[in-house]
């Protein structure tokens, strides 16, 4: 996700690589083109691969391969269609998927075949890929659209003023009626305390380890850092349940399931607070320093307000992952039907664990308020995604002078 | 481009949170009686303990009469708060002893161990006691399309349980419903996967009046072969609506609110007896309390006509005494309340059968003596 | 450094200057060693609660198939949690990877501009989409929707065995992993799109200009390129799908069984056992839930140093650090 904003490295090796691949005796790839500007988009470039795939230009005393012609394709599809209902027809297959794998199979088999003979089998097998790779976007496209399509399609009828600021408090599990408000108030306590404990470690952590990080301590943290960005959310919850709860006897409360999610963010807001720093140009706080200025000045007050965009972009995005977080907030929080304003004390909801309750409660009036919460889920986390990537293009790190 | 998108950012930003803020003050509210089909919670004559929060968990066969107890207390008590979480009978258990709640809910009886273990969650050298608050039947509930009242008996319900019947049109099933059109579909039964009392009562009746084709040694886990699991008798009922050929037992009070077929029982009486509170309350009337404790003894083999015999009594487990005195008060007053006719009574009318009487004055007794 | 203050008049503000950078740069590194100690207190007190756990187990903990932890002699292993974990995220990987991958080059190479720039903003944001929802979905309308699609495997390579089917709900490790494959794959497409879009142009043009045909260029210059990049978002989707709680718990029939098919219900994966046990563990049980959620964790990191270890050698990548 960060990746963007570096200027792409030119490779080393992949001029020699490309050679070795091209038939001999051919002139091998010129580099003489920029590749690209640093931080910059490309301009409209031409694009590597034009839609259409028109054969590179050709020498002047035109001698055109044998193409298809391109009507060619949609009668392949439309025969291949038929073939796969003949088949299916005949041979008594019930299932409509079937007929249409028939078909597929059918339509690449012949779009190759005959490519190949009529085009040569380059083009052929650029044919079949282009398929593939349509094929592979419209596989992915059909489970993802059922997804957000079945969400939304089952959720919006149940979301409204009344289902935002009411909690559950006097609804049966198998009555229609009842809100979200307690979860989403839980989870945006939650999440801000989490954070409030997260973000200064984790950000002056990063400090550290760019700023001033040298040596011994400076490696241990960050292999830390990296260990601690693999433990399985599931396997926080349960720590912070047995140190916190069983061990320490604090009781099921909002903090409880804020620690966790605290040990989750925590890495996530290093790491990227980390790559931003790094994009700062030394430059920067070389001139800052020449000045006179102190280094913890040169820090506040140069290096983080240049990247403070990119920053933002990380912590935006740590706190959508760890709003969506159910597993250690299952263990932690204990979960209530009423509004329960202090996260310190108490059991409280969260949005995440409300819509895994209302699943659980196995009735019709149950399942549509767990859709309902998921799409108010899904449009809390889409909103600080949408809140990141508005930061990152307004305030994106822009290399030094 | 920086200035004009830096300011709307900044204002985007203050809507934001300015919404945040909003939600976190204020504009929500606990109050859903306006709804339509609202029940009117509120009781006369509840004796409302100290504001508080109180947290309890277990049992989900009772967790239907704990919604409607939980929210009368509520209603009744402006304050008061009681959460009971339905995780199962031994998750409630657990939970209790290791002090996170203030009582469990269960349908199994606590063993010798765990009594035990109960010393040391109990000040005062008091121990764990069972209150039993709520029984009903467990009812086979199945989805079968076209067949209305199909009828088991003992043994085809254990060989079914344990995947020795796979399909719906078997003999065994055809033989107890000669009228009934059985469609050649596979069956799946489904089980708990966590440590319920469901499973306990379910297949102790199993054991008791099939011990040929159950030969698995009752308890809260299942011990059957094949067949699905799932959380909760929630869940369990969740999937019985939603799979064809789908068959499980639950409380009878989850059939009824989700519309599920119940199987009528062929317990060798002659006629066969459909799971309702009146024949649960029926079998229940030989049950006895036994050894000093509320803990009631079950006749799961009965052949008496008119009864049913598959039932749970589900208890509360609590300190008789050393319960934490900050949430002692509350526990007494909620639990008076569920215990009192009032409480009994709106069992009823979500297909529990209340305590018998004899029983439930002891119950009441015992609460009041909680220390 | 030293040079540059002496040159400064005015004693007082070097002082302070001092002060500051002494208190910013002990913060900085006092919240370095608070993680570092955080870290290490969950470290040994998961160790040792797992070590513990170990000690009472009777059976042996990697081929005992069976959890049972309460009681006078639990007895408790991680082979089918092992099994299933292992086998769902195989499979999630098996069909995500290559279509992440297809996606990626569909995005990058092959879909006009206009579709194109939307679909991938799309993508980013489903990546986000939290897995209790992916959850839902699952249960709610995959689970039901997967059974005539198994009929036609088992009817097609039910001799197998591995591919059987009885007919039952399908709640099994196969759905298992579509649907982790259906949750990852916006992640792994996003971050294999970003490496293919880093591509040097001038290698592309270069085999253009050769006479390359439009799957040449992607064969002989951005799938050599980005090689090691799909294998790091492989690894990344890899790490969340060994993790993954909610939408196996809801999915999944839990039980300590390994089926030879894939399709039958039955099964469990470290983290769903986690979530389905630990309310009615005691103390000795939730320890062997720890030991188990070592494991898992272990995994996941060996899963994330090999993926660092691929994106280090390849510098010009930086973008799978989230």
């Amino acid at each position: 996700m960060t990746g963007r904003l570096r200027p792409p490295e030119d490779p080393g090796g992949e001029e020699e690589r490309l050679r070795a691949a091209m038939p001999p005796g051919e002139p091998g790839p010129t580099r003489d083109l920029p590749a690209g500007a640093p931080g910059a988009r490309p301009p409209a470039a031409p694009s590597p691969a034009p839609p259409g795939a028109a054969p590179p230009p050709a020498p002047r005393p035109v001698l055109r391969p044998p193409r298809l012609p391109r009507w060619s394709l949609a009668a392949l599809l439309t025969g291949s269609l038929a073939v796969g209902t003949a088949a299916g027809l005949i041979c008594r297959l019930s299932s409509h998927l079937q007929w249409g794998l028939i078909a597929a199979a059918v339509f690449v088999a012949a779009t190759f075949g005959l490519t190949a003979r009529v085009e040569g089998r380059r083009r052929a097998a650029d044919r079949l890929a282009a398929l593939l790779v349509w094929a592979c976007f419209a596989v992915a496209v059909l489970p993802l659209a059922a997804l957000v399509g079945e969400t939304v399609a089952r959720g919006a009828p149940g979301v409204d003023g009344y289902f935002l600021t009411h909690s559950m408090n006097g609804v049966l599990s198998w009555q229609h009626g009842g809100g979200v408000y307690h979860a989403l108030l839980g989870t945006l306590e939650q999440v801000l305390l989490a954070s409030l404990l997260a973000l200064p470690v984790g950000l002056l952590t990063a400090v550290y380890l760019v700023e001033y990080g040298r040596g011994r301590l400076a490696a241990v943290v960050t292999f830390f850092v990296d260990v601690m960005a693999g433990i399985p959310s599931i396997v926080a919850g349960l720590f912070v349940l047995s140190l916190w709860i069983t061990i320490l006897d604090l009781g099921y409360s909002g903090l409880a399931g804020s620690l966790a999610l605290a040990l989750l963010m925590t890495p996530i807001v290093v790491r990227s607070t980390e790559e931003m720093l790094r994009l700062v140009p030394n430059e920067l706080r070389e001139a800052a320093l020449a000045l006179g200025v102190p280094k913890w000045r040169t820090t506040l007050r140069v290096v983080l307000p240049t990247c403070a965009g990119g920053i933002a972009t990380g912590v935006m995005l740590a706190l959508a992952r760890i709003a969506g977080e159910t597993a250690p907030i299952l263990l932690l929080v204990f979960g209530t039907n009423m509004i329960n304003r202090d996260p310190f004390h108490g059991a409280q909801s969260s949005l995440p664990l409300y819509v895994y309750e209302q699943w659980s409660f196995g009735t019709e009036p149950a399942y549509e308020r767990a859709w309902a919460a998921a799409l108010v889920l899904i449009a809390l986390v889409m909103l600080l995604n949408l809140l990141a990537r508005a930061l990152a293009r307004w305030k994106g790190p822009r290399p030094g002078p | 481009m920086g200035r004009n998108s830096a300011t709307v950012g900044r204002r985007l930003g203050a809507a934001v949170l300015v919404s945040g803020a909003l939600a976190l003050t204020g504009c929500g509210t606990d109050d859903n009686s306006g709804l339509p089909g609202a029940l009117d919670f509120t009781e006369e004559n509840l004796r409302c303990g100290p504001e508080g929060a109180l947290l309890a968990s277990g049992s989900s066969a009772q967790a239907n009469a704990m919604e409607v107890w939980v929210n009368t207390y509520q209603a009744s008590c402006p304050g008061g708060q009681v959460t009971y979480k339905a995780t199962g009978s031994g998750a409630g258990v657990q939970e209790f002893l290791q002090g996170t709640t203030a009582f469990a809910g269960s349908d199994s009886v606590l063993s010798e161990e765990e009594i035990a273990e109960s010393r040391s969650v109990c000040a005062d050298g008091g121990r764990a006691v069972h209150l039993p608050l709520v029984a009903g039947p467990i009812a086979v509930g199945y989805h079968l399309p076209g067949v209305e009242d199909l009828m088991l008996d003992a043994p085809t319900m254990a060989r079914i349980f344990d995947s020795g019947i796979t399909r719906w049109n078997d003999p065994a099933i055809a033989a107890l419903n000669p009228h009934a059109r059985l469609p050649d579909l596979p069956i799946t039964p489904f089980h708990r996967s966590d440590g319920s009392g469901t499973t306990d009562n379910f297949t102790a009746y199993l054991h008791a009046a099939a011990p040929e084709a159950w030969r698995h040694a009752p308890g809260k886990t299942w011990r059957g072969r094949g067949g699905q699991s799932a959380d909760g008798s929630s869940n369990l009922v969740g999937m019985v609506k939603r799979y064809e050929g789908a068959i499980s037992y639950f409380e009878l009070s989850y059939a009824h609110r989700n519309g599920i077929s119940t199987a009528r029982l062929d317990t060798g009486a002659g006629s066969p007896v459909a799971a309702t509170v009146t024949a649960a309350s029926r079998a229940l009337s030989g049950a006895r309390p036994g050894g000093g404790d509320l803990a009631l003894t079950l006749d799961y083999a009965t052949h008496e006509a008119g009864r049913y015999p598959i039932v749970l009594v589900t208890y509360e487990i609590l300190c008789d005494r050393g319960n934490r005195p900050g949430s002692l008060e509350q526990v007494r007053a909620f639990l008076r309340y569920a215990a009192g006719d009032a409480g009994q009574r709106a069992l009823a009318g979500i297909d529990y059968a209340p305590i018998p009487a004899a029983t439930i004055q002891q119950v009441r007794r015992r609460v009041d003596a909680l220390a | 450094m030293n040079a540059t203050t002496q040159r400064h008049p005015g004693g007082a503000s070097r002082r302070a200057a001092r002060l500051g950078d002494r208190i910013f740069a002990g913060l900085a590194k006092g919240s370095g060693i608070t993680l570092l100690l955080t870290m290490a207190a969950v470290a040994v007190f998961l160790t040792v609660r797992a070590t513990l756990a170990l000690r009472e187990d009777e059976g042996n903990f990697l081929t005992t198939f069976e959890w049972r932890t309460g009681g006078e002699d639990p007895e408790f292993g991680i082979a089918v949690l092992l099994f299933g974990t292992a086998a769902s995220s195989l499979i999630a990987m098996l069909l995500a990877v290559p279509v992440a991958v297809g996606i990626a080059l569909f995005l990058t190479h092959y879909a006009p501009r206009r579709l194109a720039a939307p679909i991938a903003w799309l993508v980013d944001l489903l990546a986000a989409v939290p897995s209790i929802v992916y959850g839902l979905w699952g249960a709610l309308y995959l689970v039901p929707r997967l059974t005539g699609c198994y009929e036609w495997l088992d009817g097609a390579f039910g001799w197998t065995g591995v591919l059987s089917y009885a007919g039952a709900p399908a709640r099994s490790l196969m759905t298992v992993g579509i649907l982790l494959a259906v949750m990852i794959l916006p992640i792994v497409t996003s971050v294999t799109r970003e490496v293919f879009r880093q591509t040097p142009r001038a290698t592309q043009e270069a085999a253009l200009a050769l006479g390359a045909t439009r799957w040449e260029v992607v064969r002989m210059t951005v799938l050599p390129f980005g090689r090691s990049g799909i294998v790091s978002a492989s690894m990344l989707g890899l790490g969340r799908a060994l993790g993954e709680t909610m939408a196996v718990a809801t999915v999944l029939s839990p039980s300590f069984l390994i089926h030879a098919s894939l399709l039958d219900s039955g099964g469990g994966t470290f983290a769903q056992n986690i979530a389905s046990q630990f309310k009615e563990a005691d103390t000795a049980g939730r320890d062997a839930l720890i030991a188990s959620g070592l494991v898992l964790f272990l995994l996941t990191l060996l899963v994330n140093g090999a993926a660092r270890l691929i994106i280090a050698r390849r510098r010009e990548y930086a973008g799978a650090a989230l």
